[in-house]
């Protein structure tokens, strides 16, 4: 017989805990009244840098725009003080020419994007097969997609099982689960689907907020649900999981509140990008230009960074 | 070696069920740089008394100092008010009151506290930093909360000026004339506004006594009467010691007297006016018990137990200085509040991201240090989290016990600062029987995802106020105040207006 949904439901929550929405959302507002100032805010705007996967994930996405991301992705700004991003974060068919753009021993790693991303709406075996090819053609790190409605229909072996297996898939490299928080709705289901996800993953791999193919992505409140499952799950197994917030992340501001709450909830081991990142394509200039700002202390004109995320 | 007894140590709070915690760091990989508040306090070096709408000389001649205690330096002098203040005071608003105050159609007193209201917002941030200045409490208090709370008292209550007639079906509210009103320290503007705000509405005069060691924002706050035209003698402000106030509240010309502070205080000032016929008003002290069940949202319920035992340093009147935890989740609690205060930022309270800033005064701080004595001769387990404290000003960190039962002073007595006494319970009677046994009765927390327990919880607990799964929540519309030793009376919504006047 299959188990009914509120059965696996109330299981889990009886081991994990729930989550109250107005008592989160009160917690994260008092990360947005912290004033970052001066050498403070210089060192988080670089360490958002550092942070940064920069994405594309367009289906009007060629190789040269992908290898015009690969250089800014290296070479963000002209001042050297400031690193390069952690990685970029392309389709797998645009492994290859990312790699070609970045070669062997690059400084920015290679993420991709798998298991029929963003639905996940697709055979294992179709999917598995993704994750293989993108490995196969250069790929460091895979983001997947679980598999959502096998979550709400209270199914969570059939979720951890696709997890075991895309894993297996992707051999060393580091694996990110996106959650797709804005269609689990909830902050008790969040927190349930990154335990989910936590029993299988490796210290190393990452649970990611949402694709940034639907309306609502990374909040405030939800990255909250997460760090602290995160910590939870540190303290109770000793596996450090990484962190991902990903869409609607857009100004240097947003960035350095997501850094405070990393700051004040998981602590200073968490604040480097092996162990958190922004999945942020326009968020970039953004950082650039407040860190010219602090440097010189006046703001740039408009069109010395380029708004629109399409045009690195 | 230690021999098995030895290795045992005695802990009343059980930690079976949790498992060894890896260590997170809070360290100083990322630290914040100081980020002041700058704005101008604009005070003045001395301040006069506020009577028939002038500032006048004190009749003792006398000043006091004012002190920063998050610096112990001085901010500003202040009237020494003697019994000829309070009663030219009282004078001044019985004048008020029979020349038109007390007759004037409310919507046009309305006029005059909207007028209050949109002042007081227009100088937010000058009266932020002055009364952070004056109290010690972090700017983002008086920032995000004082300020803006006691504006919205003023709109609430203008709000109410023209609807009076609407209070009780078929009659009408008339005022009682000259309010006598005493307030604490702990939330100087905030306690004056939605004292003064509600007896405006009705249409009663008030002389009000601020506290001796934060008068600051009421004087300032008079300068916003000026500028508002409020008609002389309509609010008085005395500002004195102590003794000041024991006579304001026992004048006879007081129709009314509504006091806040210590039970102690009360206790003297319900004796002062005894066989008198004034209506009185009091609220007191509290001992919250906020009371977690297993089945609590644990994170979230954490932050509760923070914001209801470490705002305003623990300096509430509601403050959960109790904390009443279900047996099972004891263990988890603890940690997860020690993790918690780990990140609280103790410091100067003009910096944007202090989290707890400056004991009230000296006094208050060495009173607090007792009851730390006390604790742990009691044999309870003191904790506080690594902080550094300002080398000078009164600064007291955040401070938990474990190990507390009932009968302990610090689990009975009133402590009013960053002081948390935890105690467990096993069943509902059991936290009901523990949270009800104290003479207070002011507020309540209940933590739980059971909506059923709440409800038969907050039908339970003797406490004014029970919050459920949050704490330390105030809006003007809702009303506020004690049962048992904690007082009588209600400030705020229609309850806090009736007090304020007569149905006919």
């Amino acid at each position: 017989m299959p188990p009914t949904v509120p059965a696996a439901f109330r299981r889990l929550f009886s081991e994990i805990g729930t989550v109250d929405a107005v008592g989160v959302e009160e917690r994260v507002a008092k990360y947005t009244t912290r004033s970052i100032k001066k050498r403070a805010k210089l060192f988080g705007l670089k360490l958002a840098v550092s942070m940064l996967d920069l994405t594309t994930l367009e289906g009007k996405d060629t190789p040269g725009k992908v290898e015009s991301l690969c250089r800014k992705a290296v070479r963000p700004h002209d001042d050297p003080g400031i690193p390069p991003v952690a990685a970029v974060c392309v389709y797998p068919a645009m492994v290859r020419p990312a790699r070609r753009a970045l070669g062997a021993a690059a400084p920015v790693r290679i993420a991709s994007v798998a298991t029929a991303f963003p639905s996940g709406q697709m055979p294992l075996k179709t999917r598995l097969a993704e994750v293989r090819t993108a490995v196969a053609d250069g790929a460091d790190e895979i983001d997947m997609v679980i598999n959502r409605g096998a979550f709400l229909a209270g199914e969570f072996a059939r979720v951890q099982d696709e997890i075991a297996a895309v894993l297996a898939a992707c051999g060393d490299a580091p694996l990110k689960v996106i959650l797709e928080t804005s269609e689990l709705e909830t902050y008790d289901n969040i927190r349930a689907a990154s335990f989910l996800a936590m029993r299988v993953l490796r210290a190393g791999d990452f649970i990611k907020t949402s694709t940034g193919k639907t309306a609502a992505n990374a909040t405030l409140g939800n990255n909250q649900v997460m760090l602290e499952a995160i910590r939870d799950f540190y303290l109770e197994t000793g596996t450090p999981v990484g962190m991902k917030p990903a869409g609607g992340i857009r100004t240097a501001k947003q960035a350095l509140q997501f850094l405070v709450a990393v700051k004040e909830t998981l602590g200073d081991a968490w604040l480097t990008n092996a162990r958190y990142r922004f999945g942020a394509s326009s968020l970039l200039n953004d950082l650039l230009r407040q860190i010219e700002k602090e440097r010189t202390g006046a703001y740039q004109a408009p069109y010395y960074f380029s708004e629109a995320a399409e045009s690195y | 070696m230690p021999t098995l007894q030895e290795k045992k140590p005695a802990r009343p709070i059980r930690r079976s069920h949790v498992r060894p915690l890896r260590e997170l760091i809070f360290g100083d990989l990322w630290e914040y740089d100081p980020a002041p508040e700058t704005a101008d306090p604009k005070l003045k070096p001395r301040y006069d008394l506020f009577i028939g709408g002038r500032f006048v000389l004190p009749a003792t001649g006398k000043y006091f100092d004012s002190i920063n205690p998050a610096n112990e330096q001085k901010l500003a002098e202040l009237a020494l008010g003697g019994a000829a203040d309070v009663d030219a005071a009282y004078q001044a608003a019985a004048r008020a009151f029979d020349s038109g105050w007390g007759r004037m159609p409310g919507r046009e007193r309305g006029k005059f506290l909207y007028r209050v209201a949109r002042l007081l917002q227009d100088r937010a941030r000058e009266f932020a930093v002055a009364e952070t200045m004056d109290n010690g409490k972090p700017i983002k208090e008086t920032r995000d909360f004082d300020v803006p709370m006691a504006a919205a008292h003023f709109f609430y209550h203008a709000g109410w000026a023209d609807k009076l007639d609407y209070v009780a079906p078929g009659r009408r509210m008339a005022p009682l004339g000259v309010v006598g009103q005493v307030i604490p320290w702990n939330f100087p503007l905030l306690m004056l506004s939605w004292k003064i705000a509600p007896a405006l509405a009705v249409g009663n005069c008030v002389v009000i006594k601020p506290a001796t060691n934060t008068s600051i924002t009421a004087v300032k706050l008079a300068e916003i009467f000026q500028d508002a035209g409020l008609p002389p003698g309509v609010v008085n402000v005395i500002t004195g010691p102590g003794a000041t106030g024991g006579i304001l509240m026992a004048h006879p010309a007081a129709a009314k007297i509504a006091f806040t502070g210590s039970t102690e205080v009360g206790k003297v000032i319900m004796r002062s006016v005894a066989g008198s016929d004034k209506r009185m008003t009091m609220e007191l002290g509290g001992k919250a018990a906020n009371i977690v069940f297993d089945d609590a949202p644990i994170d979230q319920a954490v932050e509760g137990i923070v914001n209801g035992i470490f705002f305003n340093q623990g300096q509430v009147c509601c403050a959960g200085s109790r904390l009443l935890v279900h047996e099972p989740v004891a263990g988890l609690v603890v940690a997860k509040l020690k993790q918690r205060l780990r990140v609280l930022r103790v410091g100067d309270p003009l910096d944007k991201n202090t989290d707890v800033g400056a004991i009230v005064s000296r006094a208050q701080l060495e009173t607090i240090q007792r009851y730390l004595d006390i604790g742990v001769k009691e044999g309870a387990e003191m904790w506080q989290p690594p902080c550094r404290l300002p080398p000078k000003g009164f600064f007291m960190p955040p401070t938990i016990f474990t190990g507390v039962t009932q009968s302990h002073r610090i689990a009975r007595e009133e402590i009013f600062g960053p002081v948390l006494s935890i105690l467990t319970f096993r069943t509902i009677d059991e936290a009901i029987e523990k949270a009800n046994n104290t003479a207070y009765g002011l507020s309540a927390g209940v933590w739980t995802d059971k909506g059923s327990r709440i409800l038969k919880m907050s039908t339970e607990l003797k406490a004014g106020v029970v919050w459920a799964n949050t704490f330390n929540k105030f809006d003007p519309a809702s009303p506020f105040g004690g049962y048992k030793e904690s007082g009588f009376g209600r400030e705020g919504g229609r309850q806090g207006l009736l007090d304020y006047g007569k149905l006919i």
